[in-house]
């Protein structure tokens, strides 16, 4: 069995504060199926199968008495004594965990035993529980989710903008998002609008900017668009975190792409947005490599069409 | 042609009705966005079958000031919410883009 690979030194401070403030209690199967030390292995075989679990503790009145796992029911089939009582064949010496003990030890004792399950005892030695892996995991889930959701209250409700001074903006964008796409452009068009009183300049604005916002939420992991409008000159850079583009004068070439159906479906992905922006901009500079690509195009106009 | 007509006179269904009922002197038909982009006219009347409020956002980019679903398409509310706060109109209508082309670019032309 795979070690949890959690670090319970070195992992980051949430982690680590997680696994000892969760109790075992917090954690742990409270339902635990249990078989008697009189019944026949082949029923211990059929609720396994039943229940789609491959241990099963032996109690008699709360108290613990051994463990029957798939393993010994497998070698019960083999030797040929499927039809012995549990307590003949079950293992006697048990690692059980308590119900107060911090969740930390739980995954220390799945990495240390190899047990894909332990009992849980109380303070007066009571069955109250079983954990599995499972269970650890899809406790952590949820107190991870809880934090995510913690931290996503304290961000502004237009997650897409971090606010800025003046005519400096600052977006991000995220893969495959296509629900907020163009929400960063709608943004710049607005600004643009406000300042520009050129309409065909503002209308290169925002179709470069729409351009670049689309090439992140198909093609990138991800990134941010950075949009400043002085003078007579606007902007736009788009800066992503992979996984780059194999060929740059191809993709600057109208008709080359390497969106996927789905896609194109959508209208997206016919190799007309580098071209495109190329053909709005005033300037246009593109470098990538497979860390990342950083795409700027400025598009001037006229100062006298600036409000 | 004023916008209005596209319901008044070719009847075209207006599912976005909150529109400033300007003047229309151009057409473009594609269901390829970024064709769009690159080749509308300011103040086009869009003729397509991408009922997505990508649609939307590129029709605000691109300046154009109606958009109309063939086929009727299936139109998703959020695609006109979007349309509302951007004061496109949104039309719908059973015929195709080839037949909304016509009877849009024979209109204009009647000019």
């Amino acid at each position: 069995m795979n070690p949890i690979p959690i670090d319970t030194e070195d992992s980051p401070s949430f982690l680590m504060e997680l696994i000892y403030r969760l109790r075992i209690r917090d954690v742990m199967t409270e339902k635990v199926i249990t078989v008697k030390r009189g019944t026949p292995l082949r029923s211990v075989q059929a609720i396994m199968k039943e229940n789609g679990i491959t241990g099963v503790p032996v109690a008699e009145d709360g108290r613990l008495l051994g463990m029957i796992s798939v393993d010994d029911i497998l070698q019960a089939l083999d030797e040929g004594h499927i039809d012995d009582r549990v307590e003949e064949r079950m293992a006697r010496n048990l690692i059980v965990l308590e119900e107060d003990m911090p969740l930390s030890f739980g995954i220390s004792y799945f990495d240390k035993y190899r047990y894909g399950r332990f009992p849980i005892l109380d303070r007066n030695k009571h069955l109250v529980g079983i954990i599995t892996s499972r269970d650890i995991l899809v406790a952590l889930l949820m107190e991870f989710n809880k934090e995510v959701e913690k931290l996503e209250s304290r961000i502004p409700p237009d997650t897409s903008t971090t606010p800025s001074s003046g005519t400096s903006r600052e977006f991000a964008v995220r893969k495959f998002d296509f629900e907020n796409a163009g929400k960063a452009s709608f943004e710049i068009k607005k600004i643009c609008k406000e300042h520009i009183a050129n309409s065909k300049a503002v209308r290169r604005v925002a179709v470069a900017a729409y351009e670049l916002e689309m090439n992140l939420v198909v093609h990138s992991n991800g990134g941010k668009i950075f949009f400043s409008l002085s003078g007579d000159t606007a902007v736009i850079e788009t800066v992503d975190t992979g996984p780059g583009i194999e060929d740059v004068d191809q993709a600057v070439e109208e008709g080359y792409t390497t969106a996927t159906e789905w896609v194109r479906s959508l209208g997206f992905g016919a190799g007309m947005g580098l071209p495109n922006t190329k053909r709005v901009s005033d300037d246009f500079a593109i470098e990538s490599s497979p860390g990342g690509t950083r795409v700027c195009a400025t598009i001037r106009f006229d100062k006298g069409d600036q409000t | 042609m004023k916008l209005s007509e596209m319901s008044s006179s070719l009847g075209y269904t207006a599912v976005q009705d909150q529109f400033q009922d300007r003047d229309i002197q151009h057409g473009y038909t594609s269901d390829l966005l970024s064709d769009v982009m690159a080749n509308a006219a300011e103040g086009s009347v869009l003729i397509t079958i991408q009922a997505h409020k990508n649609a939307v956002a590129v029709a605000s980019m691109a300046g154009i000031a109606a958009i109309v679903i063939c086929n009727s398409r299936p139109i998703p509310d959020d695609m006109l919410e979007t349309a509302r706060s951007e004061c496109i109109a949104v039309f719908t209508t059973p015929k195709n883009q080839f037949t909304v082309s016509a009877e849009v670019y024979n209109r204009l032309q009647a000019e």
